[in-house]
C-alpha cells in the first residue's frame, strides 16, 4: 500500500473478485458471512417449527413462579415459594462458592505437591508422583463420587455422638463436630449487631448486606494503611540515619487494638454447634456434599497444577539461583525477587485454564446433589417446567459469562507480572 | 440478500417437513421395533441382567405392547432416559411410548402435551426410617436430615408437606436410588422419602430390613402409568387397551398357563371378545384378533406380571395394596371390553 | 640407617567408604533421613503408606470371586470370616465385566470391536512411530475410520464405501477446476459436490451396489453400544473427527480475514467457556429442536456430534499452539518459494506444526477420554451408566466400591500408559528440535 505511484486505474470486472487478492478475501468473507449467516436462521427457523409443534413457545414468564422446591445450602434466604429464578441465583452463589474454595486449596495444594515432587527426600517425591498420577488418570466424575462416598462411610452419624456411651465426640474443645452430614463449625454472633443493609427490595437478585461485616472491614483496612504509613516511616528513618527502628510491635498493636474494641463494642461471640433433636444445630454447617466437590476438584486440579508448577521450576536455570547468591541475596529473597517472578511467567497462564477447568467441572456437582446452579436452573427448575430451551441457554449464558471473566482478570494479571521482552 | 436467505430456508425446512407426519402404530409396525423409554435402572421396575436382556415391572408393559402390536414380545428396543431427558425423547419421536414410572399430573399431561394411558401402579410418597430413632408419625420429624431423589415430583411433595405443616428439614438431593440407599444406610440421613414401592424395595435389599420402618403417612398420590405423544390417538389407545388387557384378564381369570385353552372359546363372552374369538375388538384397534392374547402370553396378566417382578415371593416383596383389582378393594378397574 | 625415608613413595590402596556412605545405608541416609525435616516427613510418609495398605490390601485380597448375589458374597463372607466388611465382593465384576467391557453389543459379535481397536493401533503407528514404520502404512490409515465404521456398526459394506466416495468426488472435482478455474472455486466446488454425493447420490449408490453385489455383516445399533468400548469409541470419533475441523478453526483464528477470524474465535471461545455437561444437555434435549421438524437419530451419533465439537475448539488451541511454535523463517521460506497459502500450509507449515503438536493432542484425547465419562449423567450406558443399572438389578442391589475400583482401574491404566506415551514423544521431539 506504500506504492509511491499510483496503480494504473482499472475497470471493475467481475472475475476480479476471485483472482484479485484485492478483492478476494472480501470475496470469501462474504462467502463465509451468508454461509454462517444461511445456517444461523435455518437452525431458527427449524427450532421455531418444532417448538410450534410441541406447543411451546420460547418465554421466560416461568422465571417469576414459585419455584416449589428446597435448597439446603444457601447463602440467602430463600423458601420455596420464592420464584425460578431466585432458586437459580442461589445455585449460583453456590457454583461460585465451591469455584472460589476449590481454586485457592487446589493452588495450595498444587504448589506444595509440586515443590514437594522435586524434594530430595525419595520417599516423599514418589509418593507425589503417585498422588499425581493418579488423580490426572483417573475421570474427575469418579473421584467426585469416591470422595462423598468416602466421607459417608468413614465418618461418624450424628447418633454416634448421642448418648452416654457415644462413640465419637466434638473436635477442638467440643467446637467442631465433624460428621458423615457435613463439618459443623463455630459461627461468628454479634449480640449487638448494627444489622443489616437489604438491596434490591424484593427482586429475585436481593441480597442482603451485614453491616458488622462492613464495620469490620473498615476497621481492618484502616489498620492496614496505618501500618504501611508506619512502615514507612521507618524506612524513611533507615534512609535518613541507616538504623531501622524496631515497629513489628507498633504494627501488630495497630492491627489489634481497634479490632478487639470494635469486637467488644459489636458483643461479638461464637456459636457453637451443638446436639439437637436429628442433628447439630447452630454453627456454621459445611454440608457433605460440598466438601466431597471441593476436595475431590481441588486434589484433581492440584494435580495437574503439581505438573505446572514443577515445569516451571525446573524451567528456571540453576545459574539464576548462583548469580542471585553472588549478589548476596539470602535465600528467601532469591525466591522472592529472582525466582518466583520468572517462574510465575511460565506457570499462570497455563494456571489460569486450570481455573476455568475447575470451575466448569463444578458443574459435576448433580453427581453428589450439591445444589450448584446446574442442579437448580438445569436440573430441578428444568425437570418441573419442562423448558429445556430456556433453561440450558441460560446456563450456557451464565458459563460463558464466568469463564470469560476470570480468563479477562487473570490475563489482566498475567500482564502485569509479565517481564518486558526486548 | 436478505430475501433469499429466508426462502431458501423455508424451501429446506418444507422439503423436511413433508417426510415426517404418520401414525405412531404405522411407524411401529414398518419399522418391527417398538422403541419404549425405560429408567436407567430401578429395582424390580426395569433393569438389565448380565445378559442385557431388560427385565421388570415397567419393561412387561413395553414387552406387551410389543407382543400386540408386532406379535414379538422381544421386538423392543429399550432406551433408558433419565428423569431429565425422558420427555423430551418421547416429544421428539426417539421413544414410541414412555413406561418410566413417570406420576400423572395435570401440567404433564396438560401443560407439556402428553397423553397418559392408564395407570400400572398406584403408588405415594412415603417415608422410610431407622427403627432406632423411635419415629412413628411423619410429623415428627421437625429438623431432620431427609434424602430424596431429584428429578421426580418428590422434592415438591416434601416441600408441600413439610411447610403445609411448619416443620423444618433438610433436603439432600440425590441423584440415583443406589446413592440415596448407601447415605440412608451411612445415617448420612436419618430418612429417606420416595414412592412407597421403592422404599420398601430398597429396604428389602438391606442386610437387616427389619430395623427399618415405613412411616404410616403417604403425602402424595403418584399414579404411575405409561403415556404416549398427545394428539396421536390410535396409538394412544394401543397402549391403553393393552394395559387394560392385561388388567382385565386378571380380573376374568385368564391366565398364561390357560390362555390356549381360553381362546378357543368359553362360556363369557366378554373373555371371548378380548381374547378375539369373538367380535371384532382387535380390527378397532387397527390390530388383528389376537392381540390381546398374544399381550398376555408375553409376560402373563397383570397379576402375574406383579407376582414376578415385584410380588410378596419376590425379593422386594410389595403386597398389592391399592393395586389389587376392583373387586378385591383395590384400585384397577379395567374399563368393559365390549 | 641414613637412608631411611618418612615419606611414603607408593600409593596406598583406597580404603572403602564408610559404611555409612554406601550400599543401601548411604542411600537410606541420603535419600530419607538427611535432615531432622526429611526424617520426620520420611516417618509420616511411612505412616501413610502403611495405613492406606493396611485398609486396602486385605480388602482387595480377601474377597470373594464366585457368587450369584451381593448377599450370597455376605454368606461367603461370613463364613469365612465372621464378618461382612472389609472384604471386596469381586463376584459382581466376575459375573459383569463382559457387559462392562461391551455394553449390549451382542456377545457373538465382540470380535468386531475387538479387531476395530487393534486396526486403529496399527493404523495409528506410522503417526505415532513415524520412525519405525514404512510410510506408506499411511494410505491404511486414511481408510481406517471407514473400516472403523462399518465393523462397528456392520450393515452392507457400500455405505462406508460410498462415504469415502464423496472425499474421492470431492478430490476430483476439486482438481479438475482448480486446474480450469482458481484455487478457491476449486475448494467450494469440492465441498459442493461432496456434499451433493453424500445427499442426493450416495443413498441410491448404496442401495444399487447392495441390490448387485451385496456384501455385509450383521448390523448393530448405536444403541447397543455401551460400557468401556463407548468411553473408547467416542474418544476416538471426538479426536479423529475433530482434527480436520481443528485445523480449519486454528487457520482461521490466524487468518488476516476478519469476519472468518472472529467467527472461529468466537466458536472456540463459546465451546471453551461453557462445560461439556451443558452441551450434553444439548446433545440430549435440544439438537433435535435444531434439526428440521421429524429429523431423528439416536442419542449416540447426537453425543458424538456434541463431543466432536468440544474436543474441535480444544483440538484448534492445540494446532494453534503447534503453529505459533514454528519459527517464522518457515512461513517466509514458504513464501519466498513462491507457494501459495494453501500450497504452504500442505507442505511446509501443517506437516511441521502437526508433529510438534501431537503430544498436546494425545493430552487432549485423554481429556476427552475421561470426559466421555459425562454421558452416563444424561443417562446414556458407559461404565458408570452401567455400574448404576447394575446396581438396580435385585442381585447386585446394594454394591458399591468394587464397580468403582475396576472402572477406576480400567481408566488409569489407559490413561497413564497415553501420558507415558505422550512423554515420550515430547523427549523425542524436543532433542529432534534442538
Amino acid at each position: 500500500m506504500t506504492t509511491l505511484t499510483d496503480p494504473p486505474k482499472e475497470h471493475f470486472r467481475l472475475s476480479m473478485l476471485l483472482y484479485d487478492t484485492r478483492y478476494r478475501s472480501a470475496t470469501i468473507q462474504v462467502i463465509a458471512l451468508i454461509g454462517f449467516m444461511l445456517l444461523a436462521a435455518w437452525i431458527i427457523s427449524n427450532t421455531i417449527q418444532n417448538l410450534e409443534a410441541l406447543g411451546k413457545p420460547v418465554e421466560f414468564g416461568f422465571f417469576a413462579e414459585p419455584a416449589s422446591y428446597d435448597i439446603n445450602q444457601r447463602l440467602l434466604e430463600y423458601t420455596s415459594r420464592d420464584s425460578h429464578l431466585r432458586a437459580a441465583f442461589i445455585g449460583l452463589l453456590n457454583t461460585l462458592v465451591v469455584a472460589v474454595l476449590g481454586c485457592i486449596t487446589a493452588t495450595v495444594v498444587g504448589v506444595l505437591v509440586g515443590v514437594l515432587r522435586l524434594s530430595n527426600n525419595w520417599l516423599v517425591a514418589r509418593i507425589m508422583t503417585v498422588y499425581v498420577e493418579m488423580f490426572r488418570n483417573v475421570p474427575v466424575l469418579l473421584w467426585i463420587v469416591l470422595a462423598m462416598a468416602i466421607l459417608i462411610e468413614s465418618l461418624p452419624a450424628p447418633r454416634a455422638f448421642r448418648g452416654e456411651d457415644a462413640t465419637a465426640s466434638m473436635n477442638l474443645f467440643d467446637s467442631v463436630a465433624v460428621t458423615n452430614r457435613g463439618v459443623y463449625i463455630p459461627e461468628f454472633l454479634f449480640s449487638r449487631s448494627l444489622g443489616d443493609i437489604h438491596l434490591f427490595g424484593t427482586s429475585s437478585i436481593r441480597f442482603d448486606i451485614s453491616l458488622d461485616l462492613i464495620a469490620v472491614l473498615i476497621v481492618l483496612g484502616g489498620s492496614i494503611f496505618a501500618m504501611r504509613k508506619v512502615s514507612a516511616w521507618a524506612a524513611a528513618k533507615q534512609e535518613a540515619t541507616g538504623d531501622r527502628p524496631t515497629i513489628w510491635y507498633i504494627n501488630l498493636g495497630i492491627l489489634i487494638v481497634p479490632m478487639l474494641i470494635l469486637l467488644t463494642i459489636l458483643g461479638f461471640h461464637l456459636g457453637y454447634p451443638e446436639l439437637k433433636g436429628f442433628n447439630f444445630s447452630g454453627g456454621t454447617h459445611m454440608r457433605n456434599s460440598l466438601i466431597a466437590l471441593w476436595l475431590a476438584l481441588s486434589l484433581y486440579t492440584a494435580a495437574f497444577i503439581a505438573e505446572i508448577v514443577r515445569a516451571g521450576i525446573l524451567a528456571i536455570s540453576k545459574g539464576q539461583t548462583e548469580a542471585a547468591s553472588a549478589l548476596g541475596l539470602r535465600p528467601g529473597r532469591t525466591m522472592r525477587l529472582v525466582i518466583l517472578p520468572q517462574a510465575l511467567r511460565v506457570i499462570i497462564p497455563p494456571m489460569i485454564s486450570n481455573y476455568l477447568n475447575l470451575t466448569k467441572n463444578s458443574s459435576l456437582a448433580i453427581a453428589v446433589g450439591y445444589m450448584d446452579i446446574t442442579g437448580t436452573l438445569g436440573g430441578i427448575t428444568m425437570n418441573q417446567t419442562g423448558r429445556e430451551l430456556e433453561c440450558v441457554l441460560l446456563l450456557m449464558l451464565v458459563y460463558l459469562t464466568i469463564s470469560l471473566s476470570i480468563s479477562a482478570v487473570m490475563n489482566w494479571y498475567n500482564n502485569r507480572v509479565k517481564l518486558v521482552e526486548r | 440478500m436478505k430475501k433469499s436467505v429466508i426462502l431458501g430456508v423455508a424451501t429446506i425446512a418444507g422439503l423436511a417437513a413433508g417426510a415426517a407426519v404418520a401414525g405412531t402404530v404405522d411407524d411401529v409396525k414398518a419399522r418391527g421395533k417398538l422403541n419404549c423409554g425405560v429408567t436407567t435402572g430401578l429395582v424390580g421396575f426395569a433393569a438389565p441382567d448380565a445378559n442385557g436382556e431388560w427385565q421388570g415391572f415397567d419393561v412387561s408393559v413395553c414387552r406387551a405392547v410389543a407382543a400386540a402390536v408386532l406379535g414379538d414380545a422381544n421386538a423392543v428396543e429399550f432406551v433408558p432416559t433419565t428423569g431429565k431427558t425422558r420427555f423430551t425423547a418421547l416429544a421428539s419421536g426417539e421413544i414410541d411410548m414412555l413406561a418410566r414410572n413417570t406420576t400423572w399430573t395435570f401440567s404433564r399431561d396438560v401443560d407439556l402435551k402428553f397423553e397418559f394411558t392408564g395407570v400400572n401402579y398406584y403408588d405415594g410418597q412415603g417415608f422410610m426410617v431407622p427403627k432406632a430413632l423411635g419415629v412413628s408419625s411423619a410429623k415428627e420429624l421437625d429438623g431432620a436430615t431427609v434424602c430424596i431423589q431429584t428429578g421426580t415430583t418428590t422434592e415438591l411433595n416434601l416441600a408441600d408437606f413439610f411447610r403445609s405443616n411448619n416443620i423444618s428439614y433438610e433436603p439432600v438431593p440425590i441423584e440415583t436410588n443406589a446413592e440415596a440407599q448407601q447415605q440412608y444406610l451411612a445415617g448420612a440421613c436419618d430418612v429417606y422419602t420416595t414412592d412407597a414401592s421403592g422404599l420398601a424395595a430398597t429396604r428389602a435389599t438391606f442386610e437387616n430390613p427389619g430395623d427399618h420402618v415405613l412411616l404410616p403417612e403417604i403425602i402424595s398420590k403418584e399414579p404411575l402409568g405409561p403415556l404416549v405423544r398427545h394428539g396421536d390417538h390410535e396409538w394412544g389407545d394401543v397402549v391403553r387397551w393393552t394395559l387394560n388387557a392385561l388388567i382385565a384378564a386378571e380380573e376374568l381369570g385368564v391366565t398364561s398357563a390357560n390362555i390356549e385353552e381360553m381362546s378357543a372359546g368359553t362360556d363369557n363372552p366378554e373373555v371371548n371378545r378380548l381374547l378375539g374369538s369373538e367380535g371384532t375388538l382387535g380390527e378397532m384397534l387397527g390390530l388383528d384378533a389376537t392381540w390381546a392374547q398374544r399381550a398376555i402370553k408375553s409376560g402373563g396378566n397383570y397379576g402375574e406380571i406383579f407376582a414376578k417382578n415385584i410380588g410378596e415371593e419376590t425379593p422386594i416383596g410389595l403386597a398389592r395394596g391399592l393395586n389389587a383389582q376392583w373387586t378385591d378393594g383395590g384400585l384397577l378397574y379395567a374399563p368393559p371390553f365390549r | 640407617m641414613s637412608d631411611v625415608s618418612f615419606v611414603r613413595t607408593e600409593m596406598l590402596p583406597e580404603q572403602a567408604p564408610p559404611a555409612s556412605e554406601v550400599g543401601a545405608i548411604g542411600w537410606i541416609k541420603h535419600n530419607l533421613f538427611s535432615s531432622w525435616f526429611n526424617s520426620i516427613l520420611t516417618l509420616v510418609s511411612l505412616y501413610a503408606i502403611y495405613y492406606v495398605l493396611s485398609g486396602i490390601l486385605p480388602w482387595i485380597f480377601q474377597s470373594v470371586w464366585n457368587a450369584d448375589s451381593l448377599n450370597q458374597c455376605r454368606e461367603i463372607m461370613l463364613e469365612n470370616w465372621g464378618s461382612t466388611h472389609g472384604h471386596a465382593c469381586w463376584a459382581v465384576i466376575n459375573d459383569r465385566w463382559l457387559q462392562l467391557l461391551f455394553g449390549f453389543y451382542p456377545s457373538h459379535l465382540y470380535w468386531r470391536p475387538i479387531l476395530a481397536l487393534i486396526l486403529l493401533l496399527v493404523a495409528l503407528a506410522p503417526v505415532l512411530y513415524s520412525d519405525r514404520v514404512p510410510t506408506k502404512m499411511l494410505i491404511f490409515s486414511a481408510i481406517y475410520p471407514f473400516l472403523m465404521v462399518w465393523l462397528m456398526w456392520g450393515g452392507t459394506i457400500w455405505g462406508p464405501v460410498s462415504a469415502a466416495l464423496g472425499f474421492v468426488v470431492g478430490w476430483g472435482a476439486y482438481t479438475l477446476l482448480s486446474k480450469q478455474l482458481s484455487e478457491l472455486i476449486g475448494l467450494i466446488g469440492a465441498a459442493v459436490a461432496a456434499v451433493i454425493w453424500w445427499l442426493v447420490i450416495s443413498g441410491y449408490f448404496t442401495g444399487a451396489m447392495d441390490s448387485i453385489l451385496p456384501i455385509g455383516i450383521e448390523a448393530v445399533e448405536s444403541r447397543q453400544f455401551g460400557g468401556f468400548m463407548l468411553a473408547i469409541l467416542l474418544g476416538v470419533v471426538a479426536i479423529g473427527v475433530s482434527l480436520p475441523i481443528g485445523i480449519v478453526l486454528a487457520l482461521g483464528r490466524q487468518s488476516d480475514l476478519l469476519i472468518v477470524k472472529y467467527m472461529c474465535v468466537g466458536f472456540i471461545e463459546f465451546i471453551r467457556g461453557v462445560p461439556l455437561i451443558t452441551l450434553l444437555f444439548v446433545a440430549s434435549l435440544l439438537l433435535n429442536l435444531f434439526l428440521p421438524p421429524g429429523t431423528n437419530f439416536d442419542i449416540i451419533l447426537r453425543v458424538m456430534i456434541m463431543m466432536t465439537l468440544f474436543s474441535a475448539a480444544y483440538m484448534a488451541e492445540v494446532i494453534r499452539g503447534g503453529l505459533a511454535a514454528l519459527p517464522r523463517g518457515q512461513y517466509e521460506g514458504a513464501d519466498s518459494l513462491g507457494l501459495n497459502y494453501w500450497q504452504a500450509q500442505r507442505l511446509i507449515i501443517m506437516p511441521q506444526a502437526l508433529k510438534i503438536s501431537i503430544p498436546g493432542i494425545v493430552s487432549t484425547f485423554i481429556g476427552i477420554f475421561k470426559d466421555t465419562t459425562l454421558v452416563s449423567i444424561i443417562g446414556l450406558f458407559d461404565v458408570i451408566g452401567l455400574a448404576s443399572a447394575i446396581r438396580a438389578d435385585t442381585a447386585w442391589n446394594g454394591i458399591y466400591w468394587e464397580l468403582f475400583a475396576f472402572i477406576a482401574a480400567l481408566f488409569f491404566v489407559v490413561c497413564f500408559s497415553m501420558s507415558r506415551y505422550s512423554m515420550y514423544l515430547e523427549r523425542k521431539l524436543q532433542t529432534g528440535h534442538r
